[in-house]
């Protein structure tokens, strides 16, 4: 495995690179395929409001392949991600226009977990809508 | 209805082999917009030093979450899944998901609660290699919601 980034480069507090993920009812019909998850609240906005949601919502499972993209491409190599885990807060709504919905994930690494191991824990916050929607977004990264 | 306390602890068999195709990584991870070269051109996972293209952090969810069907559909269990969403989520990784990787997971009941009407599973997946060797253990809560008063 081979990270781009080296342990002794970073700091606790350094930040990484922030990004923002649009999604689409066309994104969700496509995750929707290549996940397996057809679950009609990720496609069918009559079914989302008679189950009591708003409108279409996203897998929360997308919200969370998303928001560790921050960490992925910031290391170098996703294989380098060596435990990730989120506590889904809030969905993201995604309304049936030409925007959509914006993820917009921000991420630091909030301690140098051990100096063998050359591994990090990396906080993430992911927000749409100006609503957190992942909470407790942690990864653990081994860096060069 | 809370559920039966009594299934804490129990382990389901291992599912068959889900062989990992590297075609279905391309579509992962295209349908979440992410172009890393490790995911589709083989050279490049290698420089990583990975054996072939690696998948997303996440993709494993689909294989172990059919897997926890089991517990889910499980009717001894009882669970209402109209009722259930998707709480959190963990991976841990010995090695990440590789192209051409045929796993296997083994499902267990890790703890059941009941808080103010909800009932709250926490299901673990041990993911195994065709060498049983370890690759990711995925950590999956679930909460069914109370039921609506008629």
């Amino acid at each position: 495995m081979t990270a781009t980034i080296s342990y002794d480069d970073v700091e606790v507090g350094t930040e990484l690179p922030a990004r923002t993920f649009p999604v689409s009812r066309a994104t969700l019909v496509r995750y929707a395929g290549a996940s397996g998850d057809f679950n009609p609240i990720h496609w069918n906005e009559k079914f989302a409001k008679e189950v009591g949601l708003p409108d279409v919502i996203a897998h929360g499972m997308f919200t969370m392949a998303e928001a560790i993209r921050v960490v992925t491409d910031w290391a170098g190599d996703p294989g380098a991600v060596a435990e990730y885990g989120v506590r889904f807060t809030k969905p993201v709504v995604v309304p049936d226009d030409e925007t959509g919905a914006l993820i917009e994930v921000s991420a630091k690494v909030a301690a140098k977990l051990d100096d063998d191991d050359r591994t990090v824990r990396v906080d993430l916050t992911a927000m749409s809508a100006g609503q957190k929607v992942l909470g407790m977004s942690r990864a653990v990264v081994r860096l060069a | 209805m809370a559920l039966d306390q009594s299934f804490v602890g129990r382990t389901y068999p291992p599912t068959d082999p889900y062989e990992v195709g590297r075609e279905k990584i391309r579509e992962f991870a295209e349908a979440i917009g992410d172009t890393n070269p490790a995911y589709t051109d083989a050279e490049a996972a290698k420089a990583l030093g990975h054996s072939d293209v690696i998948a997303p952090p996440t993709f494993v969810f689909a294989i172990t979450f059919k897997a926890a069907g089991q517990v889910i559909e499980d009717p001894q269990l009882g669970l209402d899944y109209s009722r259930v969403v998707h709480g959190d989520q963990k991976f841990a990784y010995t090695r990440p998901v590789r192209g051409g990787d045929r796993l296997s997971v083994t499902s267990t009941i890790e703890a059941i609660k009941t808080m103010a009407g909800n009932d709250i599973i926490d299901i673990r997946g041990e993911v195994h290699d065709e060498a049983g060797e370890h690759v990711v253990t995925a950590f999956t809560k679930l909460v069914a919601r109370a039921a609506k008063e008629a």
